[in-house]
């Protein structure tokens, strides 16, 4: 059994503690709303994003439990100088791992430090708290109307 | 009231959830099910299932008998003048559209107003606010004190001829706060609006007499009261009812057919559309009979006791603010704790087999006046205990400790 050790990691009671890149971006090239209607979390993330399709500066706010502020801190800090392909990939390797098999163990080489939010797959009901950060962020970068949500 | 003894007629308290003894605090959402309401719900599929109202055949005329003895069973709890008053519905959601719906859309036009609170339920809003945005009606909201009260006298102001509707919740989910409704129904009834109540949390509670109460419409559903879900009933006076249009057409709500014409079936069956849910309404009236067995007065009290308990210690817990401490309350505890989000607390509870809410409470409105996204909701019924409430503070605290 998964202990709740393995879900509140040190590193993410730090970064929900202590947000990093939280607050607004202005001006921005890309922002989005993300909603997670079970919960009441909500999140807004910002983003500069260049002509050569890096990503300047990204930032988030909103408020939501350990999980969400923690995966919306540590994603913000994984992808600032990033490209926007590499986000798609680290997307996909995100999603896998919140959702995979218990035994798939995380990819560390793609992930690196989002690794530690590989225990959320063995609490089902808060895989979306870890998840509704990056599906804000996709549909920034894809500049959707409609808020984000986890559905 | 012996605890120990009404606990072993619940057989899902029996188990453990993660090595830990199960506490079920999470009763305002739904209450378990005793084994007589599990066994009566089993013995009509075993022994009677048929369709109600159509076979002469023996099992549909058991079945028949069975429903039919289940709403006179809700009559009395509720003490309506007659069974022609109680209509089954899937739960009080729906029984709150049935009025909004055919009451509404006879009775409501542009220009009137229907006049709810700030602790309502959504599904004591949502309805309303379509039919205000098909009539042209307003919705107009009585607001509420810090302690989780209305403002009784901010509703007398927002009381005019225009208020068509007073739609209230006899006790909040979100807050735990029990309304004044005596009264709110009198002043209400004074300017000739109509009131619905919304019992769903109190109607395990707290005795309701709906003749003492002259109310228009209560509404409640089965599953809060330890009965099983997708059904509940809509009360309402016989002569409004009777004045209604129906809410769906289908089979059973008729008296004929034809392709020129319908005439609509009597109260209660006008509203009553469709094959119900007969093992859920039968399974209902057992659920009824149990709490009659164990007498509401004495679950008050037990409930009582658990509640003043469990806010002693809340009192006292570092960094825990309670949301909701109106002065006429029962058995909820809504609180916030200083750096835990209530989804943490809802996780790390859980792994010491504390099951107890955490977030809106479908009362968003409520949260939006405390300005919290979320809270931590324990809830209780009448086979908790005061041991339960301690396991509860002992994780309480543990989660405190993990994000210290």
């Amino acid at each position: 059994m998964f202990s709740l050790g393995d879900l509140y990691q040190q590193v993410i009671i730090d970064h929900n503690k202590a947000p990093r890149n939280f607050g607004k971006l202005e001006p921005c090239t890309h922002d989005a709303e993300g909603y997670n209607p079970l919960c009441g979390d909500q999140l807004h993330v910002y983003l500069n994003i260049n002509d050569d399709e890096i990503i300047e500066s990204i930032s988030f706010e909103g408020q939501g439990c350990s999980i969400s502020t923690a995966s919306a801190s540590l994603m913000t800090d994984a992808l600032k100088g990033r490209s926007v392909a590499e986000f798609n990939r680290l997307f996909a390797a995100f999603h896998h791992m919140a959702t995979a098999d218990l035994s798939d163990a995380p990819d560390e080489e793609v992930l690196g430090k989002l690794a530690v939010l590989s225990g959320v797959k063995e609490f089902p009901s808060r895989i979306k708290c870890a998840t509704l950060c990056w599906h804000t962020l996709k549909s920034a970068i894809e500049h959707a109307a409609d808020p984000a949500i986890t559905e | 009231m012996n605890v120990n003894q009404i606990r072993q007629d619940f057989p899902i308290l029996q188990q453990q959830i993660h090595g830990k003894p199960l506490v079920y605090l999470d009763n305002a959402a739904t209450t378990q099910k005793p084994q007589c309401v599990i066994d009566t719900v089993r013995h009509y599929y075993e022994a009677d299932n048929a369709n109600i109202h159509r076979g002469v055949h023996t099992l549909s005329e058991r079945a028949t008998a069975a429903y039919e003895d289940a709403r006179e069973i809700i009559r009395a709890y509720f003490n309506a003048a007659s069974t022609q008053e109680v209509i089954f519905t899937r739960g009080t959601t729906e029984s709150i559209n049935l009025v909004a719906s055919a009451w509404g859309n006879a009775n409501v036009k542009k220009g009137d107003e229907i006049l709810i609170t700030h602790m309502e339920h959504h599904s004591n809003i949502v309805p309303w606010q379509m039919l205000c945005q098909r009539t042209g009606a307003s919705l107009k909201v009585v607001p509420m004190n810090d302690a989780g009260e209305l403002r009784m006298d901010l509703f007398a102001k927002l009381l005019s001829e225009r208020t068509k509707l007073v739609g209230v919740v006899h006790m909040s989910n979100a807050l735990g706060t029990l309304n004044p409704i005596e009264s709110i129904i009198q002043q209400a009834h004074a300017v000739g609006a109509k009131v619905l109540v919304d019992g769903a949390q109190a109607a395990s509670h707290v005795a309701v007499d709906v003749q003492a109460l002259d109310v228009d419409f209560y509404a409640t559903s089965a599953h809060k009261m330890y009965g099983p879900t997708g059904v509940g009933v809509l009360i309402g006076k016989q002569a409004i009812l009777a004045a209604m249009p129906p809410y769906q057409g289908g089979g059973d709500m008729i008296l004929t057919v034809s392709f020129d014409k319908t005439r609509y079936n009597a109260l209660p069956h006008k509203f009553e559309a469709g094959t119900p849910n007969i093992a859920g309404v039968i399974g209902f009236g057992a659920a009824i009979k149990y709490i009659q067995s164990i007498g509401l007065a004495a679950i008050a009290s037990h409930e009582k006791g658990l509640l003043d308990y469990a806010s002693v210690h809340a009192g006292v817990f570092d960094g825990l603010t309670p949301i909701g401490t109106a002065a006429n309350k029962a058995c909820v505890l809504s609180f916030v704790i200083k750096g835990v989000h209530p989804h943490d607390l809802g996780t790390i509870l859980d792994r010491e087999g504390v099951a107890i809410r955490a977030g809106h409470h479908c009362a968003m409105p409520v949260m939006q006046y405390y300005k919290v996204p979320a809270t931590a909701r324990a809830s209780f019924a009448m086979y908790n205990t005061k041991n339960e409430i301690d396991a509860l503070f002992s994780a309480l605290a543990k989660a405190r400790a993990i994000f210290a």
